[in-house]
């Protein structure tokens, strides 16, 4: 059935992602024909930063966000570590690593389970055959699987207690390591808390290994592995990520990028997974092809994209054209996907190389590539556990110049996140952040580009009025949006 | 079976940590917590399923008083800006500034919660120059009347409850609530901020892993150093109303016992301590910030006694990041 007049409609606010967000959605031939993405709050982290001694950062920028809390941590820590040219500590590279992958994993097992599946225990997939065993596995609160969730979760994020003392919100991420250095005892309850959430993994999440899943390395091994486990919470994903095609939902613009997740050694040489970009090929990253452009966004003082270095965060609600407290960031100009699936992709991981290959970034590879994440993580998390060496120093001591400039990049759960400060007088001059979903939910640029999820909700199938927006849920979602940090 | 108590939790200027802090209740968890003190979440951000309109649908049967309400927790500060407006945070879908929601859903709840500092005083969102005028329910860091006037009270005649903590801690959180499900909180449990004296009648300082070291005046010096943390690290334990060390974070955690400093984070204005953060303000070598109640003179002159009594262990000890000097080295073992 043809519209001929294409009707608008505002979408919000969603729940189950991080703070607030609104789509505004325009319908024509029962298709989205455009989207715009509103990031309805801003905070200004970044102003309140000004002036302030630079290891405050440490204090204020992990208050961002309560769910990216260390991811912010590790790039303020990074930013001053370059500043103060200082190295990490062995000790305290292994238990940063392990804050953080500590948190990534709780927040991709939160998303799976919390945010993402209980869209699909809703009454409008009644009919579906699927339907009573999704709903009594994922309904929201009730479902049983947020019973085992929660407990696995929060005896996870003890390691968050022996290594940093509390999640969210810790200062015992430092430029030169981590302030708490354990002793043996608390190896090994690190170990076994490392023990405790395999065997929820692979009872309850895989049904299996999780080395038997991180070798999966093609469409056809999923899909065998996928019938041979349906009793476990990713088979029954894959099940209805098929009956639903959500392989052709939320497409956007096949542009990936990672800034590189756990480093090895002080160079960061090779980290766990590897640094660098994607657009229909691998290509080293470069920092300096990072811009903001804040031509939609409410703001003003800057006519043309900067470089985070030179960037300004000067609010405006009337700045004319704008219509979300998001700023625009591009990578040479392009819009850029950043997220699991990226880093996965970026890392070269074979089974999703060919699941991009054949259908690109879409709401199914986007949750595909975090759950093989969490399979791909633990037991590098465990090899860290037994390479701490009691005893030996968990940070080095650093000294702040009176003026420099640095940052520091890491790999949030839902992507890549920037920090960039310029001090002067042993105070913060300039302080530029930008976070994951700034990428992913940024609005248009000046080229009139609409951001990732602008473009992964162009197409999708709508009915007449609306009405009915699981499908814009399921793609809003899909990209674990993390609205705190997108604006700060 | 009698009426659960219905809770309505909403997020404005803040992070969301502490519902993210909230998740990690334990013994028994949280859906079990609330499930067997009787309390629903009517609606949660984080945890229903409710979207969209169904959610707006929610909060206008709430403002209409067709559907009743218990409790309102607001996670976040109310975003007063720019100039006034509210524009800093419009309700998704609604066109609305959330501050206005907030007022009007306030006067229809029996308690209104201020979950975490931001929401009870501002908090971090209104540090530096407070870009965007963020205030707390009903304080402005330490003054009384924010978004609701100092003397407001809610239709069961409770003050907005401020749950201050920088995340709270689940227990707080909790116990709060239980509190009010059962009946059992008046404005004799709330201190001074109208905080739960449930965990502010204690001092982070109870339970302090470190306390032979503050004992002896055997102090840190150091990221990581072991020794206590006040004269020289910016722990303000000694002053913080909680009970963070009698009721450890996360299993066995404190930001103490995690080796940094206590920051306060349950106080008015902690955002803004006018000094770095990790660094203790010393006049003449003394720190500025005496421990609660402690007649500066005995202060002083005990830590001088404590100092020049302080064990050899200890001094090791304390600037060092782990155990240097085990204790009784190099005493002979006595049977008595």
């Amino acid at each position: 059935m043809s519209d001929p007049k294409p009707t608008r409609r505002l979408i919000g606010p969603f729940n189950r992602v991080e703070g607030d967000l609104e789509v505004q959605i325009e319908i024509a031939d029962g298709q989205v024909s455009a989207a715009w993405v509103n990031s309805p709050l801003y905070r200004g982290f970044e102003q309140i930063l000004n002036g302030k001694d630079p290891r405050d950062a440490l204090v204020v920028t992990p208050r961002i966000c309560g769910i990216c809390s260390v991811s912010q941590s590790v790039a303020a820590a990074r930013a001053l570590a370059q500043i103060e040219d200082v190295e990490m500590a062995d000790n305290g590279r292994l238990a940063t690593n392990l804050i953080l992958a500590c948190e990534n994993l709780a927040d991709h097992l939160s998303h799976f389970y919390l945010f993402f599946m209980p869209d699909f225990a809703r009454a409008g997939y009644a009919d579906k055959p699927w339907y009573s065993m999704i709903a009594e596995r994922f309904t929201a609160q009730r479902g049983s699987a947020s019973r085992e969730l929660l407990p696995a979760r929060a005896e996870l994020l003890h390691t968050t207690g022996i290594l940093a003392g509390k999640w969210p919100h810790s200062l015992a991420l430092q430029p030169g390591g981590t302030t708490r250095a354990i002793e043996s005892r608390e190896r090994l309850r690190l170990q076994a808390i490392m023990l405790g959430l395999r065997r929820f993994l692979e009872r309850t999440l895989f049904a299996d290994r999780l080395e038997a899943v991180t070798a999966l390395a093609s469409q056809d091994e999923l899909r065998e592995w996928a019938e041979a486990h349906p009793d476990s919470d990713f088979g029954r994903f894959l099940m209805l990520a098929d009956d639903l095609a959500l392989h052709r939902l939320g497409r956007a613009s096949d542009n990936f990028m990672s800034y590189g997740a756990y480093p090895t050694s002080e160079n960061n040489s090779k980290p766990v997974f590897a640094i660098g970009t994607w657009q229909q090929g691998l290509a080293p990253l470069r920092t300096n092809a990072i811009t903001e452009d804040i031509s939609h966004s409410w703001m003003h003082a800057q006519r043309k994209p900067r470089h985070p270095f030179e960037g300004s965060t000067l609010p405006d609600a009337d700045a004319e054209g704008a219509y979300s407290w998001c700023k625009a960031p591009r990578y040479d100009g392009d819009v850029m996907e950043v997220g699991a699936l990226a880093r996965q992709q970026v890392d070269g991981h074979p089974l999703i190389r060919e699941l991009v290959a054949e259908s690109g970034g879409n709401v199914r590879n986007r949750v595909i590539a975090r759950l093989l994440e969490v399979a791909r993580v633990l037991p590098v998390m465990e090899q860290w556990v037994q390479a701490m060496d009691i005893g030996k120093p968990f940070c080095n001591h650093g000294k702040l110049p009176e003026e420099a400039e640095g940052f520091g990049l890491v790999e949030a759960a839902r992507g890549s996140l920037g920090h960039w400060i310029k001090v002067k007088h042993h105070r913060i001059l300039n302080y530029q952040i930008v976070a994951p979903t700034t990428w992913n939910f940024s609005p248009r640029d000046e080229q009139d580009s609409p951001g990732a999820l602008e473009q992964a909700l162009a197409g999708t199938p709508i009915d007449g009025d609306g009405k009915d927006t699981v499908a814009i849920q399921h793609i809003v979602r899909s990209f674990d949006p993390c609205m705190v940090c997108t604006v700060h | 079976m009698s009426a659960p108590f219905r809770i309505l939790w909403l997020q404005s200027g803040g992070c969301g940590g502490c519902s993210m802090s909230l998740l990690n209740a334990e013994s028994p968890d949280l859906y079990n917590t609330l499930e067997l003190a009787g309390i629903e979440l009517l609606w949660h951000p984080s945890l229903s399923e409710a979207s969209n309109e169904e959610f707006i649908a929610l909060l206008e049967r709430v403002v209409d008083g067709s559907q009743p309400l218990d409790a309102l927790c607001l996670e976040g500060s109310v975003m007063r800006g720019p100039n006034g407006s509210g524009r800093f945070h419009v309700l998704a879908g609604t066109g609305r500034p959330m501050m206005d929601w907030i007022r009007d859903l306030s006067a229809r709840a029996r308690y209104t919660l201020a979950i975490g500092s931001c929401a009870a005083f501002g908090g971090i969102t209104s540090g530096g120059d407070n870009p965007g005028e963020a205030c707390g329910l009903q304080y402005d860091g330490s003054d009384k009347g924010g978004l609701l006037d100092g003397q407001w009270v809610s239709p069961d005649g409770l003050p907005a409850i401020n749950v201050a903590g920088c995340p709270t801690h689940p227990g707080w959180v909790t116990d709060t609530l239980m509190q009010l499900a059962l009946g059992e909180l008046g404005t004799a449990e709330l201190d001074e901020f109208n905080r739960p004296r449930s965990y502010t009648n204690h001092l982070v300082h109870h339970g302090c892993t470190r306390n032979e070291y503050y004992e002896f005046k055997a102090s840190a010096e150091l990221p990581s150093d072991q020794g206590c943390m006040m004269e020289h690290m910016g722990c303000l334990g000694t002053q913080a109303h909680a009970d963070c060390n009698r009721r450890p974070w996360n299993g066995e955690g404190s930001c103490i016992r995690g080796g940094y400093a206590c920051i306060n984070c349950t106080a008015p204005g902690f955002e803004e301590p006018g000094h770095t953060f990790t660094e203790t303000p010393k006049i003449a070598g003394i720190p500025i910030g005496l421990p609660t109640d402690m007649p500066k003179a005995w202060f002083i002159a005990l830590a001088s006694l404590s100092k020049a009594a302080t064990p050899r262990r200890l001094r090791a000890n304390a600037v060092a990041d782990h155990i240097v000097v085990p204790p009784g080295a190099g005493k002979k073992p006595t049977l008595k």
